[in-house]
Parts: C-alpha cells; sequence; structure tokens
C-alpha cells in the first residue's frame, strides 16, 4: 500500500471517483430492481453489481489491489472456507433428510 | 514497554503486526456474516413464499448512500494524516463519526415502524433474518462508532508523541469500518430489493 504522502496524494483522486461509482451502482441496483425482472434474473443483476461495488470498495479504500502476500494467503484461505460454507445448505438437502423415503427401517406405505 | 513491530514491518511477513491482525480479524468476520448468509440462502430456498418489497426502499437507499459516503470520508481521515494535516483528519474523522450516527438513527426510525405494525422477528423468516442480520451489522456500526470516539478524544494524543503509530490505528480503523460498509453492500439489495 502507499506509504508515502505523495503516491497518498495521486490516490485521493482514486477515491473520489470509486465514490462517484459507487454511487452510480447504487442507483443502477434500485433501478434495476424496479424493472421487475424474473426472479433468477434479478438475483444474479444485484449480485453481480454488489459484487463489483464490493470489489471497488476492498480495492482501492482497503488498498487490497496494492498488499502484502500474507494478507492475499489469508483472505484466498477466507475465500474457500467462504465458498464451503455457502454449500454447507445443500448438505441438508442432499442427504434426503425429511423425506419418507430415506428414514432407515420405516415401511412406507403404498396408497391404495 | 515497548510493543514491537506496531510501526516497523516485520521481517517475515512484510507487515506491521496489527495489520496482519486486522485482516485475519476481518476473515473471521467474512466467516461470520457468510454463516448468516448461508442461512438466510437456505431458508429463502426452503420457502413456499417469500415476501417482496416488505422493507422502505428509499429509506434503505438513503443509509447506503450515507454508508458509502462514510466510507470516504473514514479513508480521507486517513490521507489525511499521511499528508501531515491534522486539521482535515479531524473534519473527516468527526464527519464519519457524524454519518454513522445518522445511519443508526435512520435503522432507529425503521425498526420502530415494523414493531409499530407488529412485524417483530417472530413475525415471519423474512423479519428474524431481516432484525439478525441488520442487527448484527448495526452492532457493529456501533462498535466502529466507539472507535472513532476514542481516537477523536483520549486516543487523539498518541499523534503528538507516536504519529506513525496513530496512523496506522487510523488505517486499521478504517479497514474495518470498509468491512462493515462491503456487508452492507451486500445486506441491502439481498433484503430491501429482491
Amino acid at each position: 500500500m502507499h506509504s508515502d504522502p505523495a503516491a497518498v496524494k495521486k490516490s485521493v483522486r482514486s477515491y473520489m471517483i470509486v465514490f462517484v461509482s459507487l454511487m452510480v451502482f447504487t442507483v443502477i441496483t434500485v433501478a434495476v430492481s424496479g424493472l421487475h425482472l424474473a426472479v433468477p434474473i434479478a438475483i444474479t443483476v444485484a449480485l453481480v453489481i454488489a459484487a463489483t461495488k464490493g470489489s471497488m470498495v476492498a480495492g482501492v479504500f482497503m488498498h487490497l489491489s496494492h498488499e502484502k502476500q500474507w494478507i492475499y494467503g489469508a483472505l484466498l484461505l477466507t475465500v474457500l472456507f467462504f465458498i464451503v460454507l455457502m454449500f454447507v445448505p445443500l448438505f441438508t438437502v442432499m442427504d434426503g433428510t425429511g423425506t419418507p423415503g430415506q428414514a432407515v427401517g420405516v415401511a412406507v406405505a403404498e396408497p391404495r | 514497554m515497548n510493543i514491537p513491530y506496531t510501526v516497523e514491518e516485520r521481517p517475515d511477513t512484510g507487515l506491521a503486526n496489527g495489520k496482519l491482525g486486522i485482516w485475519l480479524f476481518l476473515a473471521s468476520e467474512v466467516m461470520l456474516f457468510g454463516a448468516l448468509f448461508s442461512s438466510y440462502v437456505l431458508l429463502r430456498v426452503g420457502a413456499a413464499e417469500w415476501p417482496h418489497r416488505e422493507l422502505s426502499v428509499p429509506l434503505g437507499t438513503i443509509n447506503t448512500i450515507i454508508l458509502i459516503s462514510s466510507s470516504v470520508t473514514m479513508v480521507m481521515a486517513w490521507a489525511s494524516l499521511k499528508m501531515g494535516n491534522w486539521a482535515k483528519h479531524r473534519l473527516y474523522l468527526i464527519g464519519t463519526f457524524i454519518l454513522a450516527g445518522i445511519f443508526l438513527v435512520n435503522k432507529y426510525f425503521e425498526y420502530a415502524e415494523h414493531f409499530s405494525k407488529g412485524e417483530t422477528p417472530a413475525h415471519s423468516t423474512f423479519f428474524a433474518l431481516y432484525f439478525t442480520l441488520t442487527g448484527l451489522h448495526g452492532l457493529h456500526i456501533l462498535c466502529g462508532m466507539v472507535v472513532m470516539l476514542y481516537f477523536i478524544g483520549p486516543g487523539a494524543k498518541l499523534w503528538k508523541s507516536n504519529p506513525e503509530q496513530f496512523t496506522n490505528r487510523i488505517e486499521y480503523t478504517g479497514l474495518y469500518w470498509h468491512f462493515v460498509d462491503l456487508v452492507w453492500i451486500f445486506l441491502f439489495p439481498v433484503l430491501y430489493l429482491l
């Protein structure tokens, strides 16, 4: 990250550009939600915009665009575990919990 | 006692200890909010119906603008210190604190309106998730405000004795604050718009 005053002075301009971009993306997010798109498309669009905004905050405000290896390493591990965490709900569906046919030793009554 | 590597970088990591420490803390925060987002996905996918536009979009949008603005004032508070401008730093830090306060006041009015309509966490799965996610986020805002208040008040003395260490502390506060902003950037569309 920047440590000398001259470099910091230069980066102030990029902070302002990101600020304006974040505002524009916020307006776009609200405007798109008013279009009443199909739910899967609306979710995709909203999350893509949110991810773009998040990248700008992390990259520029949090100086992640020019950080040290150790921080990238820690974040890479976090991302991997985060992805696992997001897929945890799938396991509750995949094991068939709650479905009558999956119950061990219980006969499912056939309809007459 | 002198704590090592508060300003100078450790030879093995190339970082001051505080910097690595705050990033590891933020990593744990990602998992905390990640678990809640994961619960949201599970409950939403499993729900037969999901309410749409139950929350005030204008109020949510205003709060998004407030939080984004506070992120800019926070980074400018740090940049001002780097450029040796103490007066501007104070202005930006106090500005960030005020914006955070406005965010919480808006949230109070939002919560009060929901409670007056009987929309408590027990009302539905949606409101249980809404209050859990925004409540935890609000708590993070409050914690950030406490830290900022410390640096506006008694913690500011460090600038005179060790300006570099003070600048680093403001940077770490900023990293935390930007993370809180980042979480809201995802919470806003997920709860208010979708």
